[in-house]
């Protein structure tokens, strides 16, 4: 693809605190390369800022490859911006054209509070794994793969699922604010593997139950956390999970 | 919500299959005889009382779990996702049922409270007195304008509610097998357009005269 240089006005959030009530601030960024990563282009604009004494915009990204999911902006209305399938850091300038305006928010849900400008608390998403989200039975030394046969479809969907890296788009995607396609991905790609077997039925409970008391809304299947998910996971992990509740509430012991 | 969704999914076809009766162009005495057997029949009478549960169950649920999923986004996004990523009727669920539910008032009003409280005209076969519904129907409707016109909003917003609805009750039961999905999918699809449109021909039909 040719490349081109672009000048772009940004709105973008600021915010100085969890308690600060937050703006939007208009900046004008020029010589924009198309090359570049939609990250760089904030960091180019951060380095004027601090050239010029002002507060660089706060943002959250750790590896930059789209495999931490770290990053977490809200770009013209859709988390990660206007490519499906791909983390704000893996959205490059080339999406965008001379001239554009792109409003950048953090992700909006009262589960992720924001910490500063377009940073957000994601821990409630740690403290959900951590009601459920893993293995805790000693599973010994390495067996010979061959001991534990699986079904390669089921593999297949487990590997599918493990893909989720938590990023949250779900969440900010959806208009009830539910983390249930994040939570669904956790809790399907450990009930499809033998491993996973032991602790199936209190995870699923647990880890709803904790998701619920985190302050997430309930999933009504608009099917928007689906079409923002930078990994793409399926919806279908959610009616396996409502599957996996369903069953577990009848027949669990707690 | 799933459950008692698929609940009056069911009434739905009881209710559209017996309503078509009208249909038969015997001066609505088969619509009568139907209608007297779901009025007069015990078992029917305490389904009635299910119904009627099922749809505060439904209502009561849907507000309480609007008002809640609201509340967890106190700041909004100036820039709305809008419909990319998710259908209209998907997000106006609330707004389609609540529609539906000023409809169902209507007609409750137009059709139940007549044939349970008040009098109405009878008409007799074989010996049977029973109440004239399908007079009423007439009369409700011929040259009624307005209420026909209530009456196919009632129909379309009903129909978009299924069009979400269906398919949606069925994933909150765990139904995921891509199998079952696709064919619930397509059967929601078919149900969502074929139920209302059978629904909204019976004003416009007594409307326009089409049945005698």
């Amino acid at each position: 693809m040719e490349h081109y240089t672009m000048n772009l006005t940004l709105k973008v959030w600021r915010q100085k605190s969890k308690q600060d009530k937050g703006h939007f601030d208009t900046y004008t960024v020029n010589d924009i390369s198309s090359e570049m990563s939609f990250l760089e282009m904030f960091d180019v604009l951060n380095e004027r800022l601090v050239h010029e004494g002002n507060e660089p915009i706060a943002f959250d990204h750790d590896c930059r490859e789209g495999i931490c999911g770290m990053c977490s902006m809200y770009i013209n209305g859709r988390p990660h911006g206007p490519w499906e399938g791909t983390t704000t850091c893996q959205l490059h300038m080339r999406a965008f054209k001379n001239g554009d305006t792109i409003v950048v928010e953090p992700w909006r849900a009262n589960a992720f509070p924001v910490i500063k400008d377009l940073m957000v608390d994601r821990s409630a998403f740690d403290r959900i794994i951590q009601a459920g989200g893993y293995i805790s039975v000693n599973t010994g030394n390495a067996v010979d793969a061959n001991s534990l046969p699986i079904e390669k479809e089921k593999a297949d969907a487990s590997f599918a699922a493990a893909t989720c890296i938590g990023c949250g788009a779900c969440v900010a995607a959806c208009k009830n604010s539910s983390a249930l396609l994040f939570v669904s991905a956790k809790v399907s790609h450990l009930a499809l593997l033998p491993q996973g077997g032991p602790e199936r039925k209190t995870r699923v409970l647990d880890m709803v139950a904790q998701m619920d008391k985190e302050g997430f809304g309930s999933c009504t299947s608009t099917g928007a956390c689906e079409a923002v998910c930078p990994k793409e996971i399926s919806i279908t992990n959610i009616a396996r999970l409502n599957k996996e509740y369903l069953i577990s509430g009848i027949v669990s012991d707690k | 919500m799933g459950l008692t969704g698929i609940f009056l999914i069911a009434f739905l076809i009881v209710h559209v299959g017996l309503n078509a009766c009208i249909w038969a162009m015997d001066g609505g005495q088969m619509f009568n005889v139907a209608a007297h057997f779901m009025g007069s029949t015990v078992v029917m009478r305490i389904l009635e009382i299910g119904l009627f549960v099922f749809f505060v169950l439904h209502i009561v649920q849907a507000y309480t779990l609007e008002v809640q999923n609201r509340r967890k986004r106190s700041v909004g996004y100036a820039v709305p996702m809008g419909n990319s990523g998710s259908k209209w009727y998907s997000r106006y669920m609330g707004w389609l049922g609540t529609l539906i539910l000023l409809f169902l008032i209507v007609h409750l009003r137009n059709f139940w409270i007549p044939s349970r409280f008040l009098d109405m005209n009878e008409v007799t076969y074989n010996g049977v007195e029973m109440h004239d519904l399908f007079g009423l129907m007439k009369d409700t409707f011929a040259g009624n304008t307005w209420l026909v016109a209530l009456y196919v909003l009632g129909c379309i917003s009903l129909a978009y509610h299924l069009m979400h609805g269906f398919q949606s009750a069925f994933r909150s039961l765990g139904v995921f097998n891509s199998r079952y999905l696709h064919l619930i999918n397509a059967l929601g699809l078919g149900f969502a357009i074929i139920v209302p449109l059978g629904f909204a021909m019976m004003p416009i039909s007594m409307y326009f005269g089409w049945v005698s």
